[in-house]
């Protein structure tokens, strides 16, 4: 028997909710899933000693030493990560049957494929340290602990929406360490970096995790923020998520240097497989020590992919062949590695991974009723949040009718 | 109403010179080429009331003579029928082909780019002509004013307007001062830069952008918007020649809705003038780009509900605009008006009013209007409240005649 991973939500994410739409809103029990990983969680159903050793493809470091390519896993933890990753999937294929629906509008980037860099991640840092990514970020809200609720109500634009529907897709926030949910390639580095110096100048424990992709890799900007996260030794972890396409145009075609690890060449760097959480989580946790101990920062390389287009409006096969998403679906897809490994140790049954997905699947269509049912923000609200305190905004002079 | 002595020689003009336009008058064009309405009335989520006007695609025009101005800048040869996009496409290979010296460059434009403004031309001209850049908008702006410096032609596209500013300073400092730090020695006038501007629905904050003014506000740079297919292609052209630097916004939303009947030749349209689109003798409307089929719905509802006759000028260059073309109309209407998507606060229509204050003071009857975007970022799930649609336009015309 499966031990139960349903909590009821009681602390952060409704509480969070509430104080955002006041007392008065309605919001419904939203149940998720615990964030327990191994070390937390009870075990059942044991081999003897309770841990398995997973193997996987040699970190590439770049000055740095190297952690060693194995890890001890058990149940609980691949458990969770196949719930965590199963729920990231459902929530980008329901972002994508209701874009098409066109009950999502503007742009929306999917994270089809690349879970396991979240999921992964996520297990190797604290749930304190700041997180700031680009625009595709669905999977990093679910990740980071908010509600699909919000998140999705957010991209149907709703007031119950994460940024009150006034951000969409593109810019998620969560409070208190989601930095969001950014539109500019490659601006959200040196925001990045400013992060680390503050979390540094108020010494705090706190790692700052800067997400960028292939594209953002040749900004001026991403190596400002090098710059200035190396000379003042801020703790900040440069991960560049490596999906080989910056919309359409191939790594190959963009960068004269392929190896994302070594481009900062003054600062350490490690490329991981980016498909198998195991390895994400164990370069994370390395990573995260190195920096935590005040050795300055790090970049990381994530060996990625995404099955889908790089926005709902790009079908994705005009600059690779389909054959090459459906081989890499095939063979590298995280969260079949994860479901092969619980099947073949005999650590789960069919039965019990089933019931997780169904269980995503609730999940989700719960946060679509809740995100339909919600109202869209009032008009005024387009002139509200521009400044700190309302400042009256001259333009609202729409000239009265001389009758 | 006043007596209008202008109208007069131009219908000499046209009966001196017996030329028959092969267009069908520009009103019918605007109105029957538009796939749907500019604003199409709101899905079932949509909280907006629907304009309580239904703009059928074929307007019954009045074929008045008064109304209508005959285009002389547009040859009378073989056409096709273009959408903004194809005729784009067709002025960039007339370009690379006329111009050896030329080439397009920016991100994805080897497959066709995301609009396919740049389809088969790199299978036509050579991969070495028509090329991906990295994604770095600062290095491409800078590449390309260093290929214009050396006499060179290059058409770089920058994929949105709002991803123009890392190249803000390249632009601002580098190329509109090349000249005139250089004392003439050098120039980068082979420059040409296109980026698809304006709203298209759901663009958000980072797609909807209209940033002209900022150029505007700097000697030395040449902004020019096009507002369809026919005018599109020779202003194109126009610019690629012009012996200085070009921005030429493009606008998103006309790509596929904006179909003409397009001469196939080379041609060019100059630079530096405003048509006059409908004459009028009431009130002075200023428009360019996507807005122009808005101003043209509301001149066309202010006459047939209030018998106001408009006259409507297509600016077409903003910098340098078409300053006697706007003050003669004035001057013969009393009234101004002035539409733009962009920000109301210092956007391009209080330029526009300034200098006419200054030239027209007595000849005017009431105070100049700006119909424009509130001073809010480009919203999201309000766009269809923020910009200024036919409606606003109404109001403002009401007002003004009725002052």
């Amino acid at each position: 028997m499966m031990s139960s991973k349903f909590t009821r939500l009681s602390t952060t994410a409704s509480s969070s909710l509430r104080g955002c739409l006041g007392s008065k809103t309605n919001i419904p029990s939203i149940t998720t899933f615990s964030r327990g990983f191994a070390s937390k969680s009870k075990k059942e159903d044991q081999n003897a000693g309770g841990k398995i050793k997973i193997e996987f493809k040699p970190f590439e470091v770049y000055r740095c030493d190297a952690p060693e390519n194995f890890a001890y896993t058990d149940k609980a933890e691949l458990l969770d990560f196949f719930t965590l990753m199963s729920r990231m999937r459902r929530m980008e294929v329901v972002s994508d049957q209701l874009y098409k629906q066109k009950l999502i509008r503007g742009f929306c980037h999917l994270y089809n494929g690349q879970e396991a860099v979240a999921a992964g991640m996520e297990a190797a840092s604290l749930k304190t340290d700041p997180v700031i990514t680009a625009y595709r970020d669905h999977g990093w809200m679910v990740a980071r602990g908010a509600s699909p609720a919000e998140t999705l109500a957010e991209l149907m634009m709703k007031a119950t929406g994460c940024s009150r529907g006034k951000g969409g897709s593109m810019h998620m926030f969560h409070i208190p360490s989601f930095y969001g949910g950014h539109g500019i390639v490659g601006a959200q580095t040196p925001l990045g970096a400013g992060i680390a110096f503050a979390l540094k100048y108020r010494g705090q424990k706190e790692v700052c995790w800067t997400y960028y992709g292939d594209g953002a890799a040749n900004q001026g900007q991403l190596f400002e923020a090098y710059n200035m996260a190396k000379l003042w030794s801020l703790p900040c972890v440069f991960v560049c998520e490596n999906n080989h396409y910056a919309m359409g145009t191939s790594t190959g075609r963009a960068s004269a240097d392929l190896n994302y690890f070594e481009r900062a060449h003054f600062i350490p760097g490690i490329k991981v497989d980016g498909m198998n959480v195991l390895a994400v989580k164990k370069a994370g946790e390395f990573v995260a020590d190195y920096v935590r101990s005040g050795k300055g920062p790090f970049v990381m390389e994530m060996d990625t992919y995404r099955y889908v287009g790089h926005s709902m409006s790009d079908p994705g096969t005009t600059y690779r062949t389909r054959d090459e998403v459906s081989a890499i679906r095939a063979e590298r897809d995280p969260i079949e590695k994860v479901r092969h490994l619980l099947l073949q140790n005999n650590l789960a049954t069919e039965e019990e991974l089933k019931q997780i997905e169904n269980a995503a699947r609730k999940e989700m269509d719960d946060a679509m009723e809740f995100a339909t049912k919600s109202p869209f923000p009032d008009d005024k609200e387009v002139f509200t949040h521009i400044y700190s305190k309302d400042v009256p905004t001259r333009s609202v002079e729409t000239p009265t009718v001389v009758s | 109403m006043k007596k209008i002595n202008n109208v007069n020689v131009i219908f000499n003009y046209n009966t001196i010179f017996m030329k028959k336009s092969i267009l069908p008058p520009i009103q019918t064009q605007l109105s029957s080429t538009f796939s749907r309405s500019f604003h199409s009335s709101p899905t079932p989520h949509s909280p907006f009331k629907p304009s309580s006007i239904s703009l059928s695609q074929n307007t019954t025009h009045n074929t008045n003579n008064a109304t209508t101005k005959k285009d002389d800048e547009i040859p009378s040869g073989p056409t096709q029928k273009m959408n903004l996009f194809t005729a784009i496409n067709n002025a960039m290979d007339i370009a690379l082909k006329s111009d050896p010296k030329s080439v397009v460059c920016g991100e994805d434009v080897g497959f066709g780019g995301v609009f396919r403004c740049s389809v088969d031309l790199r299978s036509k001209h050579g991969a070495h002509r028509v090329f991906n850049t990295p994604l770095c908008e600062q290095g491409i702006i800078g590449f390309a004013i260093g290929m214009a410096a050396m006499g060179c032609t290059p058409i770089a596209e920058i994929q949105f307007a709002d991803y123009i500013f890392p190249a803000f300073d390249q632009i601002v400092n580098e190329a509109a001062k090349y000249r005139y730090r250089a004392g003439g020695q050098f120039n980068v006038g082979g420059l040409t830069i296109r980026t698809p501007y304006g709203a298209v629905g759901h663009g958000g904050l980072y797609h909807s952008q209209s940033p002209e003014a900022y150029f505007c506000h700097t000697p030395g740079l040449k902004v020019v918007v096009p507002t369809s297919p026919i005018q599109a292609k020779g202003l194109l052209l126009a610019s690629i020649r012009d012996p200085n630097p070009v921005l030429f916004f493009e606008p998103k939303w006309l790509y596929r809705s904006a179909v003409e009947e397009v001469p196939i030749e080379d041609y060019m349209i100059p630079l530096g003038k405003a048509r006059i689109v409908r004459e009028g003798e009431d009130i002075t409307v200023v428009g360019w780009g996507a807005q122009m089929n808005v101003l043209a719905q509301a001149c066309q509802r202010a006459e047939e509900k209030l018998g106001i006759k408009c006259e409507l000028i297509d600016l077409r260059t903003l910098a340098p605009w078409d300053v006697e073309t706007v003050e003669n109309s004035v001057k013969k209407t009393g009234r101004l008006l002035i539409s733009h998507e962009a920000p109301k606060t210092g956007g391009f229509a209080a330029e526009i009013a300034s200098t006419i204050q200054e030239r027209c003071f007595l000849h005017l009857e009431s105070p100049i209007q700006r119909v424009c975007g509130y001073d809010t970022p480009f919203p999201l799930i309000f766009e269809k409240f923020y910009v200024p649609d036919h409606l606003k336009n109404y109001e403002a015309i009401k007002y003004s005649v009725e002052f």
